[in-house]
């Protein structure tokens, strides 16, 4: 469903990303761990453009988007995205932020989406805060409202950027069950975070990411209780 | 108690000569019509030239980019009164356009400048994940900036632009340099005539104090409104 072929990116002189190839098949949930600087955020954030790679091709469903830059709007409708800072729009309520995308534009009428969002809501548990703007919310209900938002588009893919890094540790676990609600739909998923018994519990596949590369990736079994890479065993004795 | 009869004897004088006689008052009202059509067409003008150009800065064309940049420090880079001379003796010299209209004008481009930085600033201070959250789910650009950032860029331009308007109800006072009989000028108009030293200029301090006091007022009633929804 996405092919990653050598993918380089560059910040000027910094090299984030040095050659990553990788495949991520539908219905496949697959956790990127590693440490901070280690190019996850940035390898996320090109699957769907919003980095652009300085080398090498991202594939979604076999259409190259360095290739397609027009149609880049339409391909980034069938990739939703979660964001480590919410990023939900604060001048509107949680209702016109799941419901602007649909209406505008895949055409939905106002109540069909709005009928959709009432879903969406009571999928992540929040079923009686519509008519609320973002600033009501804790955050562990702002990034599930973000999450209902990506899924109102009706995306192929759900791409997570550490959700759970901004939150209150006792608003963890809301957001990761939503997301496990979504696993267990056959989302695909792509999941760049620092909870390790979440990867291990829902991971289909774990990448370790360390500069700029994929250091090592297998099952969770294989990686969390057989890690090969030195680097891996030496990151997972500090974050276990 | 001889001393305050003086006064109070020296002060209705003052006013006698000041504003009623020969309907003197007239310069003064009529001054006020001209500064007042003066800061709203100018900030009307400004208003379309600073969104104009703020959008001409924010974009990727380095051209409109630097034009609009190079505008914005020439403008605040000299004083107002020498670009109201130029506008007026050398660029619409030989048009015979109404000096109202060639001060507004003036004065609007003026105004643009400033308005453009406060657009702009306010557009930069939407925080960037709001562009990318829009841009996430499917919109493109233009109707990211429609729909998302420019609604809330609205609530950082709005006081400024208040304060702008403040700026220019005071700013006119230079509208004299070309002719026109604006409220500053009425006033000098009437000390011509009269010689006090002073009267016709407080007479016109209070004038735009007040009318400055107003606007304030109306700013922080708006900024109260925008505010209501954080």
């Amino acid at each position: 469903m996405i092919k990653v072929v050598d993918l380089h990116k560059s910040f000027g002189k910094l090299q984030v990303l040095r050659g990553i190839n990788n495949e991520i098949h539908k219905g496949e949930v697959v956790c990127v761990i590693g440490p901070s600087g280690s190019g996850k955020s940035t390898f996320l954030r090109c699957l769907n453009l919003l980095e652009e790679p300085t080398k090498g091709e991202v594939y979604i469903d076999g259409v190259s988007l360095t290739e397609h830059k027009k149609d880049i709007n339409k391909l980034r409708q069938k990739v939703g995205m979660v964001f480590q800072q919410f990023n939900l729009f604060p001048h509107m309520t949680v209702m016109e932020n799941i419901t602007l995308a649909p209406i505008k534009l895949k055409g939905m009428s106002k109540e069909e989406a709005a009928e959709k969002a009432v879903q969406l809501l009571r999928k992540v548990g929040l079923p009686d805060k519509d008519y609320e703007y973002p600033n009501k919310l804790s955050g562990g209900q702002k990034q599930r409202v973000a999450i209902a938002r990506a899924l109102a588009m009706d995306p192929e893919i759900m791409l997570f950027d550490e959700p759970t890094s901004a939150l209150d540790p006792e608003m963890v676990g809301e957001v990761l069950n939503a997301m496990k609600q979504l696993v267990m739909e056959g989302m695909t998923m792509v999941v760049v975070t620092h909870e390790m018994g979440f990867a291990r519990e829902v991971g289909d596949r774990i990448l370790f990411m360390d500069e700029g590369i994929i250091a090592e990736e297998n099952t969770p079994e294989e990686l969390f209780g057989n890690p090969r890479n030195p680097r891996t065993k030496s990151f997972l004795s500090k974050v276990l | 108690m001889e001393v305050i009869m003086k006064m109070i004897s020296e002060l209705s004088d003052e006013i006698f000569f000041n504003l009623i006689r020969e309907n003197r008052y007239l310069y003064f009202v009529n001054g006020f019509g001209v500064s007042v059509q003066l800061t709203i067409s100018a900030a009307l003008i400004g208003g379309i030239i600073g969104m104009i150009v703020a959008l001409a800065r924010l974009t990727n064309n380095k051209i409109l980019s630097i034009i609009a940049e190079k505008y914005v420090d020439i403008t605040r880079g000299t004083p107002v009164v020498v670009q109201l001379l130029i506008i007026y003796f050398a660029v619409f010299a030989t048009t015979g356009l109404d000096r109202v209209v060639v001060a507004s004008i003036a004065f609007g481009i003026n105004s643009g400048a400033y308005v453009a930085e406060l657009i702009r600033a306010g557009i930069q201070a939407v925080d960037k994940g709001q562009m990318e959250a829009a841009r996430s789910v499917g919109f493109s650009y233009g109707q990211s900036m429609y729909y998302i950032i420019i609604p809330q860029a609205i609530k950082n331009i709005l006081p400024g632009m208040g304060n702008e308007v403040i700026s220019l109800w005071k700013e006119t006072a230079i509208a004299g340099f070309i002719g026109l009989e604006d409220l500053m000028r009425g006033a000098e108009i009437v000390r011509g005539r009269t010689f006090s030293n002073y009267t016709p200029y407080l007479v016109i301090a209070i004038i735009y104090l007040y009318v400055t006091f107003l606007l304030t007022m109306a700013l922080g009633k708006l900024e109260r409104g925008l505010h209501k929804s954080d």
